[in-house]
């Protein structure tokens, strides 16, 4: 049975395109106070007058509408996404109903301390077990993606150095690293240096110790990097940096690979962030809300953002007192609401079962890396972990690239892989399938790659227009980036019949 | 496991086809010396029903909205949340999708994002608005820092008035830069001291940051701010934590802002402790290459049909790398989308109606206690009052009647430790209202 049908859904336009005046979707109740009009109350100048174009419309309507939407998109539960360095796995619907609890969802984040007893408990409890899981010292839940878990180190990092007296001005990086990591070292007021990957796929060590100096703050990798390969060397990256009083920080997007069987704090990683929606399930939600939580070790502890949750006598706490910190990177005190769901995940599983997650997740991606070694060429020959780089190398000689398997892996039934990313791999495809799938779910995609192989030799014409059975076919990116329209705006009056 | 899928069988089969005999063999590359000898110290699976009765005993142990009143703002607002919000962000079609990077499936966020920008450039009149950022307090600091690129300069005005836990974030995000802040001062309204703003601003500052309405719940004279900034070129950041505001104020477009960078938490999300909530970012197009963070555009597709796409990514870290305009990669995809039902499911009059009940609420409470209104600045629904007692101890005695009082201001204004930030929302009935009045001058009705 093919994996696609030609499938029946409902066009739909914009919700502005849809509304009609006097219509609403909401009722509120009828006003218990004094009726004073606005302009009693406040100046008119402050007061606006009507949003124009803004939508009217009914509960049905509106409804329908975003149905209708959802239904162009690809999601996790309907397959697998193979999305390397994503880790797009499951989400749990227990999850979800356990972060819509009103008990927990319902609390404002100044109320007293001691009114929020329950999820104070809950940000410790995670805390403890992301220790655990890491073997760091201390956490911080605090940012709110990867990213701002990246700057949250970088920080930490210059303000131990700054403290030492000297801030030291550079950041090495692997050039196999995520963008975000250049991007949040400038940002923390840092110049980037870049260390290649050696043929193995992993940092070149001589050149490492070549770069490393006396003003050099810290090395940023990622481990397993996102060739999937596992930093053989680590033991010496660490000496080397260590060796010049730089610190080491881990981009955990990766953490997937290791639960169970390693844990950065023995590898002498410095600091790292996690990703919950990655590793511990909370949901992508269409690119966003995340959470970057932060561990280190003793030694950068004292420079975690505030507040930091701790247990006392009485209970649990807000420890507000700056002392030696970088300060606050959220407004409160991260997205709680992924706390709830990593907690409840990481309970789910318990220990044996978030080892069996790690374990299952990287013989799942080698069992597609030893299916698919014969018909796609792989970057690096170096055993792999969760996820393996392919490149279209061989499909090359047909004139096919990598955009053109990824939209054709489309018509096949399944999401594309990560594609053109790690910059080091020409024409890269990243497969992580992470541990949710099971063997059927692999071997459908499989098969769908290996056809798509086949097709790139035989047919190409299907690659190159693909896809043509989705709600869209492929789009005008350079039209969209030329002549942007980023809002919708009323359609401009006709103009006068002239005749009349 | 009930999370995996793989039987024993399959395990073995899979295992051939690598060619080796134990999955742990796949681990062999991780040098034994840095590998985990001993179990982890986390207990073993719960079953669904444990985990459950786990998390209800926590709540228990909690206020929330769930069963207490509120009268407590300060950047995160109590407005009832319609039946619809929850029912489409708890759709696996938006929820367990990922960033929008593939268009051809990815149509429903791309529409769905292309029109929260929409709403957000409508309520701000602003011309352009991003995806989103994480939350009100890092929207400020990467207006901030993007005044910085427009402006080549670095250091900027800010107001007593603006939240201060923003104020530290705003303050992180810029340690490390070279980048100073200059504070300003408030009136006796409790609106910024314009005279002082004219005398502390020159050529050197980037930006002049304005909350509004303020910390202290004052609506602020926007144009008299933005007009004193133009003079030295110096652009205007607008900030808002109320965003159910900007349904019943000028907008900030009209009104000679530059960026506006504010909390969109007000519009459908829960408390949730203080997120995930929902950074608003807009501005004007002749900033638009300078913009942090994702944007949808419109095109075509090659039949011609109107289509959405990420757009001018080359702003952005994954091409950028370090010469990106912001690090952010993930932002809070699923908040925007909760945002745009709830602004949807109000809609024009009805997102009115409700700011004007805040309004009248607020209003009714300031004048059951007119005589300990600290500020005499026009509000919105939220006001800074001045106690009897200390306000921990006001608190105590509301939270006796089941009601979460005020934010007692001491902690943040040592010389304000007798006051309270307190807010009234739709959420409040008359009733509640007058109750509240009533127990915060218990005192005075005991003498």
């Amino acid at each position: 049975m093919s994996r696609t049908t030609t499938v029946f859904n409902i066009n739909e336009e914009l919700i502005f395109e849809k509304s009609a005046s006097g219509k609403m979707a909401y009722s509120l109740p009828p006003l218990d106070v004094e009726d004073d009009t606005i302009e009693a109350l406040l100046e008119p100048s402050l007061v606006r007058g009507e949003i124009e174009g803004f939508p009217e419309v009914s509960e049905l309507d509106l409804i329908r509408h975003y149905v209708r939407l959802s239904t162009w998109n690809y999601h996790i539960d309907l397959g697998m996404y193979p999305l390397g360095s994503c880790t797009m796995k499951y989400n749990p619907k227990l999850n979800e109903k356990v972060a819509r609890l009103g008990d927990l969802s319902g609390v404002h984040p100044l109320q007293e301390e001691t009114l929020s007893q329950g999820n104070l408990e809950l940000m410790f409890q995670l805390q403890v077990f992301l220790q655990e899981l890491t073997g760091m010292d201390a956490v911080s839940l605090q940012p709110a993606a990867g990213a701002q878990g990246e700057l949250t180190g970088l920080l930490m990092i210059r303000a131990y150095h700054v403290h030492q007296g000297k801030p030291r001005k550079y950041v090495l990086i692997a050039d196999s690293a995520h963008g975000t990591n250049p991007a949040s070292a400038t940002l923390a007021g840092y110049d980037v240096i870049s260390i290649p990957s050696n043929p193995g796929g992993t940092i070149d060590t001589s050149l490492l110790a070549e770069r490393m100096s006396e003003d050099v703050a810290c090395l940023m990798l990622t481990n397993p990097n996102t060739l999937g390969i596992f930093e053989v060397e680590i033991e010496k990256v660490a000496e080397i940096v260590h060796g010049r009083g730089g610190f080491i920080y881990m981009d955990g997007a990766n953490f997937n690979a290791l639960m169970g069987y390693a844990r950065p704090g023995d590898m002498g990683i410095d600091v790292l962030h996690l990703n919950l929606h990655k590793t511990f399930s909370t949901p992508h939600g269409g690119g966003g809300p995340g959470s970057g939580p932060v561990a280190c070790r003793q030694i950068l502890a004292p420079y975690l953002p505030v507040p930091r949750v701790v247990r006392t006598g009485a209970g649990y706490s807000l420890e507000e007192s700056p002392g030696s910190s970088i300060g606050r990177v959220h407004g409160f005190y991260g997205n709680f609401g992924m706390f709830v769901r990593a907690l409840c995940y990481i309970l789910s599983c318990g220990r044996t079962g978030l080892r069996e997650i790690s374990e299952t997740a990287v013989l799942n991606s080698n069992y597609i890396r030893a299916r698919l070694k014969n018909h796609y060429a792989l970057a690096y020959h170096s055993p792999s972990l969760h996820e393996v780089v392919f490149s279209d190398k061989k499909q090359a000689s047909n004139q096919i690239r990598t955009l053109d398997i990824a939209k054709r892996l489309i018509e096949h039934g399944f999401h594309p892989p990560t594609i053109y990313f790690p910059l080091i791999v020409r024409g890269a495809l990243m497969i992580e399938p992470t541990e949710s799938e099971g063997k059927a779910e692999l071997d459908s995609f499989i098969d769908a790659m290996i056809a798509i192989a086949r097709e790139a030799r035989e047919s190409p014409e299907l690659l190159i227009n693909a896809p043509i059975t989705t709600k869209r076919t492929r789009v005008d990116e350079t039209r969209a980036a030329r002549q942007p329209i980023l809002r919708w705006s009323p359609p401009a009056e006709a103009p006068p019949d002239e005749s009349t | 496991m009930r999370y995996l899928s793989l039987t024993a069988e399959e395990k073995l089969q899979m295992l051939d086809a690598i060619g080796i005999r134990r999955v742990e063999d796949l681990f062999a590359v991780i040098p034994p010396a840095v590998r985990l000898k001993e179990a982890l110290k986390i207990p073993e699976a719960w079953a669904e029903s444990t985990v459950l009765d786990y998390f209800k005993s926590l709540g228990k142990r909690n206020a929330s909205s769930e069963r207490h009143g509120y009268f407590l703002g300060a950047g995160a607002y109590n407005h009832f949340i319609p039946s619809v919000v929850d029912a489409v962000i708890s759709r696996s079609e938006f929820y367990t999708a990922y960033t929008p990077y593939q268009p051809e499936i990815s149509q429903g966020t791309l529409q769905a994002i292309f029109e929260y920008q929409t709403l957000i450039c409508q309520l701000t009149g602003m011309d352009v608005a991003n995806a989103s950022l994480y939350d009100g307090a890092s929207a400020l600091a990467e207006a901030v820092l993007m005044a910085q690129r427009i402006t080549g300069r670095s250091r900027a005005l800010v107001p007593p008035s603006l939240h201060p836990n923003y104020r530290q974030v705003l303050a992180t995000y810029l340690a490390n830069l070279d980048f100073p802040l200059d504070e300003l001062r408030l009136e006796p309204s409790g609106r910024l001291d314009l005279n002082y703003l004219e005398s502390a601003l020159d050529d050197r500052h980037a930006a002049v940051v304005v909350q509004n309405p303020n910390f202290f719940g004052v609506i602020e004279d926007l144009k008299a701010v933005s007009a004193i900034a133009q003079r030295h070129s110096v652009l205007t950041i607008a900030t808002v934590t109320e965003a159910i505001s900007l349904a019943l104020l000028q907008p900030a477009g009209q009104l000679g802002i530059d960026i506006v960078a504010g909390e969109g938490q007000s519009f459908g999300i829960p408390f949730n402790y203080g997120g995930p909530y929902l950074g608003l970012f807009a501005t004007r197009n002749q900033y638009l290459r300078q913009i942090p963070g994702r944007l949808v555009g419109q095109t075509v597709d090659t039949r011609g049909r109107r289509s959405f796409v990420l757009t001018l990514s080359t702003r952005e870290q994954h091409i950028k790398r370090e010469r990106a305009t912001s690090n952010i990669c993930t932002n809070q995809g699923l908040c925007a989308l909760t945002a745009s039902v709830y602004l949807c499911a109000l809609g024009k009059s009805g997102l009115r109606q409700l700011a004007e009940h805040n309004v009248k609420k607020a209003h009714y409470l300031k004048n059951l206690l007119k005589d300990y209104v600290v500020f005499s600045g026009p509000i919105f629904n939220e006001m800074v009052l001045t106690c009897d007692e200390h306000p921990r101890k006001i608190n105590r005695r509301l939270f006796g009647e089941g009601i979460v009082g005020g934010l007692p201001l001491g902690k943040y204004y040592p010389e304000r430790s007798h006051q309270m930030l307190i807010c009234v929302t739709e959420q409040n009935s008359r009733a509640q209202i007058k109750r509240f009045a009533e127990l915060f001058k218990a005192v005075e009705v005991a003498k």
